[in-house]
């Protein structure tokens, strides 16, 4: 291993911002339960409420259809609760969270670059015109970053009369974000994705139709969600979530270390795909195939050379099977379990470039045997 | 420094027997983050931050091996496996996922549940909504003491019975339930025993095979971890399968998905660590604390009376009645000690607590009471200062009000015809 670890993982999970450690040292000091009315728990009332407020302004959305969760996945269950028995329709490469929690719901396609097929989106929700419908798509793909036309299917949906679910929890804190102007019904976000602790998320749900509450008991999150808030947590998302509205246009030096990375891969090997890079992406990732080679050996080789990368989701990452999302976009079983994805964040700089282009040259080099066996 | 002068801000100086104020004793409802508990924590919120699920890189690995440390600390303390440790965001969590999650697992051969009036209100909300699902939920009523009727209990279960779910402690008024008489009984039965002991670890010793529990829930809050974070016990032999609440990337073993916030699993570990460690002594300082101050009020008091067994309680509890003291404006009355009138969950509720009436006391009395609650920082200057102003309180209300008044001409107030208004 030569020089410090490089971590180029930041979609499985962003490095703590200082100011939201800060937040959330400060909260754990903080003796109480915001349910109570004593003094304590007021102060642990207010917290919570000032960190409501930045994360609603992160989405442009009223503090109070901010519903804290612990989490992503939360959020996506709680969006997915489907009291209703609506008809779900999910896109294709949506998360598992999403996958697993509408198990028998339809899958919208996607196209080769891993954009949500809007035809077909509107050509499914009028085969049953009289059901009612529950769309969920993604706003960014975590595995190649893909940016979904989120407006146009929300836009689609109401015309069907459908609601639409977005889980914005890749997207949140690298573009901006205006629930208002995307027309989702619902958003799922995550704070670790985006500089805050993990253990905390939320579900914006706006208007009309109240999610169904999965965690009954206490009336916190205004009975959307029962058990006492996790304060400190809370606290920390709200930080980040601040830091990450202040930071958006940052993206574009990121995105220079993203596409340098990617051209000069395409010059060792120009025939190594890159998966997405045709359709409007986040900045920060990067979805590479190399041919003929694991994309579990690849992440074990930059691993040893110091450089943290992922095959796929990380939720997965034990599991050695096929990224789906690239198999959704017509990549082959095989070609699909030759990928890596590499996101980028804050901390990241050239040096950072040179040495994962380095270890990917030397990687490509001593694997060519391989190729030429082929 | 030790934690309490910590905690404290270094209250109680020498000389000074004026503790800190605010005075907190309100630990049924949350406890601080132990100091210690923080130290181990802090490491996770800054150089070491990766995804626990992310096994291909060193980021990963630390991370993993944290939270199977801390998965270790948690069975401990309980006498369990570590593989029988789910981590969930809270004990909220664990007791819907524990009673939904196992009914709708077993519903094609149960449906029938047995819990108590007094469990708490995630508890009896998990139920009600397993009801409109279709299943039969069996309430037991509670003795005068707060504890359940064994023999009732036992009439209860049916062959149709998936889950007794009784709560170790209660969170309102502290008594601890016959844990192993109740699990031998569910065991003979073939019922699964679920115990919500939030209030419980880490304040009491409990061991699941002893106590044959099947699912237990676990809160970091209520033993001085951070919020946000709990865990449910799932026992593997006999093996109790249940339906997860939260599906996705398959963490937990498929019992929970959702990534794994490291710090708060380290955080949880290390307080269940502490507590192990230091039970037996602090349960002797709690009880002393809690002793000086029920007598202390007792012997400057008439007309208090304790709700829920003396004994079968936790030993940082009190819940107590001031007759003719409205207890919300007790509460206001005695500002700078924060107790509570009811659960933290409900307290912005002003209904009296049904865990009270569920005890059989009257509305009237159940309008009167106070939870005290003791825990780790807590000091004898402390207790004394509560005393002392929780009597005068109690005095000044009790001179403005008509029915102490009649009461002591020895009018009986319930026999008055109040007027309709």
């Amino acid at each position: 291993m030569t020089g410090a670890p490089i971590y180029l993982d930041h979609n499985a999970s962003a490095p703590l911002l200082a100011e939201a450690r800060e937040a959330m040292v400060a909260a754990l000091a903080v003796v109480g339960n915001a349910s109570s009315v004593h003094g304590f728990g007021r102060r642990a009332r207010r917290m919570i409420d000032e960190a409501r407020a930045k994360v609603a302004a992160l989405v442009g959305a009223p503090a109070e259809a901010v519903i804290f969760t612990s989490g992503g996945t939360e959020a996506n269950n709680l969006a997915l609760a489907n009291p209703e028995r609506r008809r779900v329709l999910v896109g294709a490469i949506e998360h598992d969270s999403v996958l697993r929690a509408a198990p028998d719901a339809e899958r919208i396609p996607v196209s080769r670059d891993g954009v949500l097929d809007l035809a077909a989106l509107d050509a499914m929700l009028a085969r049953e015109l009289g059901r009612p419908a529950l769309v969920s798509a993604m706003l960014a793909n975590n595995e190649t970053g893909v940016i979904q036309p989120v407006a146009e299917a929300a836009a689609i949906a109401r015309r069907h009369g459908a609601l639409l679910h977005c889980d914005a929890v890749q997207a949140a804190g690298k573009i901006p974000i205006d629930v208002g102007g995307l027309g989702a019904n619902y958003l799922s976000l995550s704070a670790h994705k985006l500089g805050g602790p993990s253990g905390v998320g939320a579900l914006v749900a706006l208007g009309g139709a109240p999610p169904e509450p999965m965690l009954r008991g206490g009336g916190q999150e205004s009975w959307r969600r029962a058990g006492t808030e996790n304060l400190a947590g809370i606290a920390g998302f709200g930080a980040a979530a601040g830091i990450a509205a202040r930071d958006l246009d940052k993206a574009a030096e990121i995105g220079a270390l993203r596409d340098e990375i990617e051209r000069r891969v395409l010059d060792i090997a120009p025939d190594a795909p890159i998966y997405g890079s045709k359709a409007k992406r986040l900045a920060n990732t990067a979805c590479i195939g190399m041919p003929m080679v694991k994309g579990e050996t690849q992440v074990i080789a930059f691993d040893l050379a110091g450089i943290a990368v992922s095959a796929g989701a990380a939720c997965s990452s034990g599991k050695v099977a096929p990224s789906a999302v690239l198999q959704a976009m017509g990549a082959g079983k095989d070609r699909a379990a030759e990928a890596i994805r590499v996101s980028l964040g804050r901390g990241n700089g050239p040096d950072d470039v040179d040495r994962f282009v380095a270890a990917w040259s030397a990687l490509h080099a001593r694997t060519r045997r391989l190729r030429n066996a082929a | 420094m030790d934690a309490a002068a910590k905690i404290n801000g270094g209250a109680a100086q020498k000389g000074d027997n004026r503790p800190k104020l605010p005075i907190y004793l309100d630990y049924q409802a949350t406890t601080p983050c132990d100091p210690r508990v923080v130290q181990a924590m802090l490491p996770w919120f800054t150089e070491k931050f990766g995804n626990p699920h992310s096994r291909n890189h060193i980021y990963g690995w630390e991370a993993e091996e944290a939270v199977e440390r801390a998965r270790k600390q948690v069975a401990s303390i309980i006498g369990a496996d570590e593989r029988e440790i789910v981590f969930t965001s809270g004990a909220t969590e664990s007791n819907n996922t524990a009673l939904k999650g196992v009914a709708r697992f077993y519903k094609d051969r149960k449906d029938h549940l047995v819990t108590v009036a007094t469990e708490h209100k995630c508890v009896l909300d998990s139920c009600r909504h397993l009801e409109q699902e279709g299943f039969k939920v069996t309430y037991l009523p509670v003795k005068k003491d707060g504890l359940i009727d064994l023999g009732q209990l036992d009439a209860a279960i049916t062959d149709k019975t998936v889950l007794v779910s009784v709560m170790a402690a209660n969170n309102e008024i502290g008594v601890i339930q016959p844990l192993a008489e109740i699990g031998k009984i569910c065991r003979a039965r073939g019922a699964f025993f679920h115990t919500d002991a939030a209030q419980a670890v880490g304040k009491i010793p409990l061991d699941v095979n002893a106590m044959n529990i099947d699912l237990m829930s676990i809160s970091g809050h209520k033993i001085y971890g951070p919020k946000g974070i709990g865990a449910l016990y799932v026992r593997r032999k006999p093996r109790v399968r249940l339906q997860p609440l939260m599906t996705g990337g398959g963490q937990e073993r498929g019992f929970r998905s959702g990534t794994l916030p490291t710090p708060l699993c380290v955080g949880l570990g290390e307080a269940c660590a502490i507590a192990e460690r230091e039970m037996g002594a602090e349960a002797e300082r709690l009880k002393m604390l809690r002793e000086r101050f029920y007598q202390g009020i007792m012997a400057k008091l008439p007309e208090v009376y304790l709700n829920g067994d003396h004994d079968k309680r936790l030993p940082g509890n009190l819940n107590l009645s001031f007759a003719y003291v409205e207890g919300e404006g007790l509460m206001m009355g005695i500002k700078d000690v924060a107790v509570s009138s009811g659960s933290a969950c409900t307290s912005a509720s002003l209904e009296p607590s049904y865990v009270l009436r569920a005890l059989g006391v009257d509305e009237e009395l159940a309008h009167t009471s106070l939870r005290i609650g003791f825990g780790r920082f807590t000091t004898e200057q402390e207790v004394d200062y509560a005393v002392e102003h929780v009597v005068a309180a109690v005095k000044r209300l009790r001179a403005l009000s008509p029915l102490w008044e009649m009461a002591q001409e020895g009018i009986d107030i319930k026999s008055i015809q109040w007027s309709g208004h």
